[in-house]
């Protein structure tokens, strides 16, 4: 993929002299997709924008979007250190090693890297636990299926998305003992006609419910021509609302965005390990439609404020692993280690987590 | 594993589906290299179709008028190739590559605002009579219309090239361009016209994407496609027919991969089977054309059928021995649809003698002296 590089300044006045500009704190990002991919490299940019509202002419973003997971990512976040940037939000899985090896060699440039493991003296991460919205997801699955077949578009097997296919599947188990999951895989984030053939596919198949971990509105628009429902994902999709898509798992990094700028202000910053769900809003659950019926809803809504409250943790035992071993004991959580490397699938989920 | 929940009527549907895009971008590309020019642009050509049809659509309501509007949008593209290289002179295959980057980078501009817009969907056109035929008609006969035109778009080009004098003078050019020019045609006009259909071809290959296969606009939609229609153009040997077996090659197997999946069935549980139908097709198509045209060596014949089987069967063993089993399997089913186009097409025009060289002058600059 030929990516394309763009920059924009929040005062786009090429006056400026070097001392005017020094007073502004320069933030940097790094997309994996475009930005107007209606899911989760928009996501990240829309708390870009609201970090330059919040901030005015204090700070100056930059961003590259469209940059491919690899050796050009490096070249990207260096060109971004070289050119003063003060912090640098690096947004894909992906992005991990290339971050750490340029962050080695920028001591004074802070990075965070979403959804990662890898972090350093002046490298952050940080994630959201969309597995709280995949719970959700799963309970309306479950309840809105007639054929007991639940398609699940999977992108890049990591963790992030596996977790994500669990939490759905216990939760649809939960509420209905028959469904089953039929789980594809693309091997990408983002390729619209990738995912329109694979949804078509789950539905030629039985699928009546479609739940995408991949970021173009593509699986909907599929699941509205078979008259299926589906999820926003990433971003809220409402487009495709009240059908086929019946509520999303919205990110909202804005708040940590600004959280984390004002720290370089401040000279406060210092490395984290964030990873927050829906209780301090970084996951949010777009409004459920007037196409799930009134009860459902209720049942999906109770289920999210006691994740809010925590009173309930969609990881909770009894469950076993996929070959019968015990996963969790009755009434035991997972721990967010267990959570963070989970690469196998729970009893009842059919297939196998790719390698 | 549940190799029962996968519709034959509807797999073969969608891989109809899946494979009209490439069809049209490497018929239209096979043409532009049938006349010597060497036009790497296609992806670029794709994309900028996808996002003129998808605008003129949208803001026509019209998918016919959209259509139009890409092959113009394509074609129009292409011109700018054409001047680069019939008339400054330019190499091909860097102005190609250019052309692919102007195109992702300016149908991204244009697209700005079409993002999140839903075309007007494009009915379905069952052909009557032919709807009817069990499996064949549901699978076959009740597509849209661009299925059915890429598909008479194959005829109506194989027939141009072999039977009338525009085709022949096309591949002289394409062949030498010097004795075509010393024959009095205009080798420059037969080479800019062939580069604009190429663009046409490819902004409707591009629209097929973003107007029915998709159906929307984003960045990036046409992924890669373009190159696999150039890689098609050159396996296929620059055949019609072979374009056509080769485009739905690959849609077959990408749709048979994501099918494959989401039943939960391994590759290597179906591959062997699926390589000793070959053998068994390729031998029965063999014997049918050897007894109509006398002329086929039976021998050779046997001869691939054996390797067919003898390859099935080794694979069978692998499947046998590895248990089915192992995240590995995944990853070689999705990355099947490429190595399996390019082996069975390489195969094949290594097979068929001296059918598979080039159009001699692909690639050259010609300049009038």
């Amino acid at each position: 993929m030929f990516k394309k590089i763009l920059a924009t300044t929040a005062l786009a006045v090429g006056l400026a002299g070097a001392a005017f500009a020094d007073d502004k704190t320069k933030v940097g990002f790094v997309y994996v997709g475009p930005i107007n991919d209606g899911g989760w490299t928009q996501g990240h940019d829309h708390g870009r924008l609201e970090l330059e509202k919040h901030f005015g002419d204090k700070v100056e973003t930059v961003f590259v979007e469209n940059v491919p997971e690899g050796p050009d990512a490096e070249r990207v976040m260096t060109q971004m250190a070289l050119t003063g940037t003060d912090i640098i939000f690096t947004t894909s899985f992906g992005f991990m090693d290339p971050t750490l090896n340029v962050a080695a060699k920028f001591p004074d440039v802070k990075f965070e890297h979403a959804t990662g493991y890898k972090s350093a003296e002046n490298v952050a991460t940080y994630s959201a636990r969309f597995y709280e919205g995949r719970a959700i997801q799963g309970t309306i699955a479950g309840r809105m299926t007639k054929s007991n077949i639940i398609g699940y578009i999977g992108s890049v097997p990591i963790p992030e998305v596996v977790r994500g296919i669990n939490s759905a599947f216990i939760h649809a188990k939960k509420v209905n003992p028959d469904v089953e999951f039929k789980v594809i895989w693309i091997y990408e984030w983002m390729n619209p006609a990738k995912e329109a053939d694979a949804a078509k596919a789950l539905l030629e198949q039985g699928a009546d419910v479609i739940l995408q971990h991949t970021d173009s509105t593509a699986p909907l628009a599929a699941a509205k021509e078979a008259g299926a429902i589906g999820f926003g994902q990433a971003s809220d999709m409402y487009d495709f609302a009240p059908a086929p898509r019946v509520s999303s798992i919205i990110d909202n990094w804005a708040p940590y965005y600004i959280e984390r700028t004002q720290a370089v202000m401040d000279g406060t910053w210092e490395t984290v390990n964030t990873w927050d769900g829906i209780s301090t809003g970084m996951v949010g659950i777009g409004e459920i439609t007037d196409a799930v019926p009134a009860d459902v809803k209720a049942e999906a809504l109770a289920l999210k404020d006691a994740i809010v409250a925590g009173t309930y943790h969609p990881f909770t035992g009894p469950l076993n692993k996929q070959d019968g071993t015990p996963f969790l004991a009755e009434g035991e959580v997972a721990d967010d280690g267990t959570l963070a490397g989970m690469n196998f699938y729970v009893e009842g989920l059919t297939g196998e987590v790719p390698q | 594993m549940d190799l029962g929940s996968i519709s034959l009527v509807a797999f073969f549907a969608s891989l109809m589906v899946a494979s009209t895009p490439i069809l049209l971008a490497a018929l239209g590309e096979m043409i532009t290299e049938r006349a010597g020019v060497l036009n790497l642009g296609v992806e670029g050509m794709m994309i900028i179709g996808a996002i003129c049809g998808f605008a003129v659509a949208v803001e026509s309501g019209s998918a016919v008028m959209g259509f139009i509007g890409a092959a113009v949008g394509g074609a129009l593209l292409s011109m700018l190739f054409a001047l680069l290289t019939q008339f400054l002179y330019a190499t091909q295959v860097p102005s190609g590559l250019a052309l692919t980057l102007v195109g992702v980078g300016l149908a991204s501009f244009i697209g700005q605002p079409y993002v999140g817009e839903s075309p007007p969907a494009v009915a379905k056109m069952a052909i009557p009579v032919l709807e009817h035929i069990p499996f064949f008609g549901p699978a076959m006969f009740q597509h849209d219309a661009m299925v059915y035109i890429s598909i008479l778009l194959t005829i109506a080009i194989w027939a141009f090239l072999k039977f009338t004098r525009g085709g022949l003078i096309l591949r002289a050019v394409g062949e030498n361009h010097d004795a075509a020019h010393a024959l009095g045609y205009k080798v420059r006009l037969v080479r800019v016209m062939a580069i604009g259909f190429g663009g046409a071809l490819a902004g409707l290959g591009g629209a097929y994407i973003s107007l029915i296969r998709v159906p929307q606009w984003t960045d990036g939609i046409t992924a890669g496609i373009g190159w696999i229609a150039l890689a098609i153009v050159v396996f296929a040997s620059w055949k019609p027919g072979r374009v056509l077996f080769g485009a739905y090659l690959f849609g077959g197997l990408t749709a048979l991969q994501l099918n494959l999946q989401a039943a939960n069935v391994p590759l290597l549980l179906v591959l062997p089977y699926l390589v000793m139908l070959s053998g068994v097709i390729f031998l029965a198509i063999a014997v049918a054309a050897g007894s109509w045209k006398k002329t086929l060596d039976v021998k050779p014949t046997l001869k691939t059928f054996a390797q067919f089987i003898g390859t099935g069967l080794v694979l069978l063993l692998i499947g046998v021995l590895t248990n089915y089993a192992s995240g590995l399997d995944l990853l070689l089913l999705s990355s099947a649809p490429f190595v399996a186009t390019i082996v069975v097409l390489v195969v094949i025009s290594a097979r068929s003698k001296g059918a598979s060289n080039g159009p001699a002058m692909l690639g050259k600059i010609f300049q009038a002296h």
